[in-house]
């Protein structure tokens, strides 16, 4: 598949501008509007419009992991977050938070929440990633 | 708070969650694969023997109380379930390492079984309705892609029937968890056992009773929706063959036994009597299907079809003895069922067909195999002192007490048939002699499987071939354990007192 020069010199300019959206919402998801599973789908079509801008070889070079260990490792992260709470005695999945100060900063918010949407995003970027690159793969077949 | 309700659900996604990440090595997924299910096994004896000695077991998910958040609940029922599960799950893991190919664990064998048991177990466990679909999504998505790996043509035309008749249920199954909730306001099981019965037109509850049994009843493979079972249980690798066979009706069955013991007993009259016809159709077009069939594992498929009659049974007769007959007769069947199938893929490795026509002479070369096959066969039919035997006996018992001759009837022919279609696999693959136009594929395959694989496959066939043999013979304990689960199923408010608490 060819893409257009337009097309491609958008793709470098939007790919950054997507993930770091993309992280924005993530972060932002807990109290407002956002949350892992739509960050991870901002993510992948960043990833996607590289795809359709140049090929699925130097997508994958780009994304530096199978996307496949994304998927796996997010499940996991999911998962594990609720183990926090079992160990504390609680019910399972129970939010558990650390807020830490950082100096320059202000305070940080860590979380079980978080953990578990940073799964969620990896999980969604995983396997929207997953199914696309096979897609193309099999059509240049 | 009681981590040992969240731990059989947990530990197969850990454990799903461990082999994606090394998706690269095989062996570290064979390895997580009988250490996820070997755990898992552990903790859900713990979570039965809790539920056991002190009653069901309720977590509120993230400390959100019910009615109001997700609870998991654990009654002597469910925890029996997963115990079931959890045994069925790590005889598979142990089977596939000798079976399954290596292209197929690469391409996610073991992931996608920790996923479906966890399915499963989460549908075991869940106390809420929504949730409960959920869970059966996880499972069934994870079983469109077992039933698929592999890609072989005959596979995806399995998979079309099934995957077809499966969403269709699932939306009937969410159509009508959006109807009790417009209803009642809540989807907490619970919490809907009192909602349900405060509802002004009792007409409508029965509706919604309908379509769950319809979704249900498709789910469980019960007449007359039963024909995606047969059309696809035999076309996916014999390890995942075994283990559909074993559990994805039996959350069907599951369902409808929590379904209409706990929510749906208002007008047992009807729902019950409806129930009670499904149980002796499916009895008796499962076993006519088998009857015709000449291949292992289709014979095999036939033949859940008619055993999910006689759970069906226990249910739609409604007695406390039917009850505790319907928890037994799962027991006997998973493990039962399970191993039947496992051992047809013995046979097949030995002599490369599934077709009865065209294999034979086994008894003469393995009879240690063919006494591995005659307990769990013998057993499915009834034949005592096996697990079957006790399990048909308290059914039928219970159908002669509520003097339901027709059924009665319907149970002791189709047993005699079940028994007709295990001697034939029996005559054909076992006694007969090897028929020569095939012999030479079979001596093939007979040398070709090595010992070591041979040993593997045979470990769990003959474990639970040892667990049949106890449920038969130790059947006094199995009996109290079905019937405490049963005493729990007849007193739902020991449920939704275990759920809400006293403000109910």
């Amino acid at each position: 598949m060819m893409g257009s020069l337009i097309l491609r010199t958008a793709a470098r300019f939007l790919l950054p501008l997507l993930l770091l959206f993309s992280l924005f919402m993530l972060l932002r998801g807990h109290d407002e509007p956002g949350g892992g599973f739509i960050a991870g789908l901002i993510a992948a079509v960043a990833f996607a419009l590289y795809l359709f801008a140049f090929d699925a070889a130097r997508t994958r070079q780009l994304l530096g992991v199978d996307p496949r260990l994304l998927l796996g490792l997010g499940l996991l992260a999911a998962t594990v977050s609720g183990l926090p709470s079992i160990l504390l005695g609680e019910a399972f999945f129970t939010a558990i938070w650390w807020p830490i100060d950082v100096p320059g900063f202000g305070e940080v918010k860590l979380s079980t929440p978080l953990l578990f949407d940073i799964g969620v995003y990896l999980l969604v970027l995983g396997a929207i990633m997953t199914i696309v690159l096979a897609l193309d793969e099999a059509e240049e077949e | 708070m009681n981590p040992d309700v969240a731990l059989p659900v947990l530990i197969p996604f850990i454990a799903g969650a461990l082999s994606l990440v090394f998706y690269r090595s095989l062996s570290v997924q064979r390895w997580i694969g009988i250490l996820g299910t070997g755990a898992l096994l552990v903790a859900s004896i713990y979570l039965l023997y809790m539920t056991y000695t002190q009653g069901i077991r309720v977590m509120a998910m993230g400390e959100w109380a019910a009615p109001f958040g997700i609870v998991l609940v654990a009654d002597l029922l469910g925890a029996i379930m997963t115990v079931l599960a959890a045994i069925l799950g790590f005889a598979v893991a142990v089977y596939s390492l000798a079976t399954i190919s290596r292209d197929n664990i690469a391409y996610g064998h073991f992931p996608l079984i920790h996923l479906l048991l966890a399915g499963v177990c989460g549908a075991f466990l869940t106390g809420d309705i929504f949730n409960l679909y959920v869970w059966v999504e996880v499972l069934l998505v994870s079983s469109f892609a077992l039933l698929i790996l592999g890609g072989e043509r005959a596979q995806m035309e399995g998979a079309i029937k099934y995957v077809t008749l499966n969403l269709l249920s699932s939306i009937l199954l969410l159509v009508a968890v959006g109807l009790t909730y417009g209803m009642t306001g809540t989807l907490n099981m619970a919490d809907l056992v009192g909602k349900l019965a405060a509802v002004e037109n009792q007409g409508l509850v029965t509706v919604i009773a309908m379509l769950f049994l319809v979704s249900f009843g498709i789910k469980s493979a019960a007449f007359p929706l039963f024909f995606w079972l047969p059309a696809s249980y035999h076309t996916p690798p014999v390890a995942v063959s075994a283990l559909f066979a074993g559990l994805l009706t039996k959350v069907g069955v599951y369902a409808l036994f929590r379904f209409f013991t706990l929510l749906f007993d208002h007008d047992v009259g009807y729902t019950h009597e409806i129930l009670l016809w499904m149980a002796g159709f499916t009895m008796i077009t499962g076993v006519l299907g088998a009857a015709a069939q000449y291949e292992i594992r289709r014979i095999l498929s036939f033949h859940i079809v008619s055993q999910i009659g006689y759970m069906i049974m226990g249910l739609a007769l409604f007695t406390p003895l039917a009850l505790i007959g319907g928890v037994f007769y799962i027991m006997h069947h998973i493990i039962v069922k399970a191993n039947l199938f496992l051992v047809g893929g013995v046979v097949y490795f030995l002599r490369g067909s599934y077709d009865l026509k065209q294999i034979g002479g086994l008894w003469r070369e393995k009879p240690w195999l063919g006494l591995l096959f005659l307990v769990p066969a013998l057993s499915l039919a009834g034949v005592p002192p096996l697990s079957g035997f006790f399990g048909k006996f308290i059914i039928i018992r219970a159908g002669i007490e509520q003097q339901s001759w027709g059924i009665v009837a319907v149970a002791l022919v189709v047993g005699l048939l079940t028994l007709y279609s295990m001697i034939k696999i029996w005559a054909e693959a076992f006694w007969k002699a090897q028929p020569e136009a095939h012999a030479e594929r079979a001596a093939q395959f007979t040398a070709a499987l090595p010992t070591r694989s041979l040993v593997l496959m045979l470990m769990p066939i003959s474990a639970l071939a040892l667990l049949t043999l106890f449920i038969g013979i130790g059947a006094q304990p199995v009996y109290e354990l079905a019937s405490a689960a049963a005493e729990q199923m007849q007193n739902p408010q020991i449920y939704v007192q275990a759920v809400l608490g006293d403000s109910q």
